[in-house]
C-alpha cells in the first residue's frame, strides 16, 4: 500500500508538469482564451478593472433607483457600448485619458455614495456616455484584429451580465444596512477617484 | 517516507494541480503594475500600526456612537483621506504629518475610551480632519512604477476593512462587559499614540 502511494507521485508530477509545458502563446493586445473571440472580448473586459468598476458603479447606482432605472440602464449600456466600440473599430487610435477614467470614478461613486435621487434621464444619459466612450477605447485597441467585431460582441454581452446582475443584486435589497453596504463601496469608488486623479497629475 | 506523509503530500499536490489545470495565456502587453500594484496599494494602510490604530479606532467609535456613524465616520474617513492622499500625490506640502497621525490615535482612542458623543458632524468633522494627515502620508511614499487604479483601490479597500475590523470588534458593546473591554482598548489606542508621538518627537 505504501509503495503503491509513493508510485503515484511521479504520476501527478508528470501531469503538472505536462500542462505547466502546455502553456498557450503570447498574445499582444487582446486576451487569448483559446475559445475564440466572443470568449477573448468577454475576457478582456473582466481582466479590465478600468472597465469594470464604472459599470459596476452605474448598476448599483441604477439598482439602488429602482427596478425601471435597473431596467433602462441595462439595455442602454450595452447598446452605447457597441455604438462605440464599433465607431472605434474605424478610428486609428485612442489613448485613455486618465483625467476622465478619475472624473467616471468620482462622478458615478459620488452619486452612489450619497444615494443621488437622479431621474431616469440622467440614469439613462449617464449609461450613454459611458458605454460610448468606454466602447470607442475599447474598439480602438481591438481594430486591428480581423475577429474585433466578434470579439466586441463579447464584450458587449459580459457588460449586459454585469449590470443585469448587479443592478438585480441590489433592486431586492430591502434592508437598510445592506443599501448602506452599497454606499460605502460607492464611497471606495469615489475616494479611488481622487487618488486616481491626484496621480494624474503627478505624472502629467 | 512513511504512508500518512506521502497521503499529506498528495492532498498538498492536489491543489496545485488544478491551479495549473486553469493555467492563462502569456500575455506580451500586460498592464504594468497592476498585481503589484494592488498589493502595494493593499498593504500601505496595514503596514504602519500608527494608520492601523487610527483607522480601527474610527471603527470602534462608530460602533460605539451607533447608527448613523456607525457608517458615516467610515465612510468620512476613506473619503477625506484620498483628499490628503491626492494633495500627497500633487506634491502639495502638509506640516507636521507624523504628529498629526499619532495625535490622531491619541484623540480617536480617547474619544473611544471616555466614550464621547458629539454631534454627528462634529465627530464627523474630527475623524475627516485626522484622515488628511493619513492619506498625505500615503500619497507621498508611493512608490513608482504603480497602477494608479488598483494602486488606489488596494488603498481604499484596506483602509474600509480596518474600519470594518473595528466595527466588528465595536459590536460588543451591546453587553456590558463589551463596553468596558471597548474602553480598555480605547486605552489601548492612547498608548499607542503616545508611543507614536514620543517617537515623532524624539
Amino acid at each position: 500500500m505504501r509503495g503503491a502511494a509513493q508510485s503515484r507521485l511521479p504520476l501527478y508530477a508528470f501531469v503538472v508538469f505536462t500542462f505547466v509545458m502546455c502553456a498557450l502563446p503570447a498574445e499582444a493586445h487582446l486576451n487569448s482564451t483559446g475559445m475564440g473571440p466572443f470568449y477573448d472580448g468577454l475576457i478582456h473586459f473582466l481582466m479590465s478593472p478600468e472597465d469594470i468598476i464604472p459599470v459596476l458603479a452605474l448598476a448599483l447606482l441604477a439598482g439602488l433607483r429602482g427596478a425601471s432605472y435597473g431596467r433602462r440602464a441595462l439595455f442602454t449600456l450595452p447598446v452605447a457600448w457597441l455604438l462605440g466600440g464599433l465607431a472605434g473599430l474605424s478610428a486609428v487610435t485612442a489613448a485613455p485619458h486618465p483625467f476622465i477614467a478619475a472624473a467616471w470614478f468620482l462622478l458615478l461613486g459620488g452619486l452612489l455614495a450619497a444615494d443621488a435621487k437622479v431621474s431616469l434621464r440622467v440614469t439613462t444619459a449617464l449609461a450613454a456616455l459611458l458605454g460610448v466612450y468606454h466602447g470607442y477605447l475599447n474598439g480602438t485597441g481591438m481594430g486591428q484584429f480581423e475577429t474585433a467585431g466578434v470579439a466586441l460582441l463579447g464584450l458587449v454581452f459580459a457588460v449586459f451580465v454585469l449590470i443585469a446582475v448587479a443592478a438585480a443584486f441590489v433592486v431586492r435589497l430591502r434592508k437598510q444596512w445592506a443599501r448602506i453596504a452599497v454606499r460605502v463601496a460607492g464611497s471606495w469608488i469615489a475616494a479611488s477617484g481622487l487618488l486616481m486623479l491626484g496621480w494624474a497629475v503627478r505624472t502629467r | 517516507m512513511n504512508k500518512p506523509q506521502v497521503n499529506s503530500l498528495v492532498r498538498a499536490m492536489a491543489p496545485a494541480v488544478l491551479a495549473f489545470l486553469f493555467a492563462q495565456s502569456a500575455f506580451a502587453h500586460p498592464q504594468k503594475g497592476e498585481a503589484v500594484g494592488f498589493l502595494t496599494g493593499f498593504r500601505h494602510p496595514i503596514s504602519g500600526l500608527d494608520h492601523v490604530l487610527a483607522m480601527v479606532a474610527v471603527g470602534l467609535w462608530g460602533a460605539q456612537l451607533g447608527s448613523p456613524a456607525i457608517w458615516v465616520l467610515p465612510v468620512a474617513f476613506p473619503m477625506v483621506m484620498a483628499v490628503g492622499g491626492m494633495l500627497g500625490l500633487m506634491g502639495v506640502p502638509l506640516p507636521g504629518i507624523e504628529y498629526g497621525i499619532a495625535f490622531s490615535a491619541i484623540l480617536l482612542g480617547a474619544a473611544v475610551m471616555f466614550e464621547v458623543r458629539p454631534p454627528l458632524g462634529a465627530a464627523a468633522a474630527l475623524v475627516g480632519f485626522f484622515a488628511i494627515f493619513h492619506g498625505h502620508a500615503h500619497g507621498t511614499e508611493l512608490p513608482p512604477g504603480q497602477s494608479a487604479l488598483l494602486y488606489s483601490m488596494g488603498f481604499v479597500i484596506a483602509t474600509g476593512c480596518l474600519h470594518a475590523l473595528g466595527i466588528g470588534i465595536g459590536t460588543v458593546h451591546r453587553w456590558a462587559w463589551g463596553q468596558r473591554l471597548l474602553r480598555v482598548a480605547g486605552g489601548l489606542v492612547v498608548m499607542g499614540g503616545a508611543f507614536f508621538m514620543w517617537k515623532a518627537v524624539a
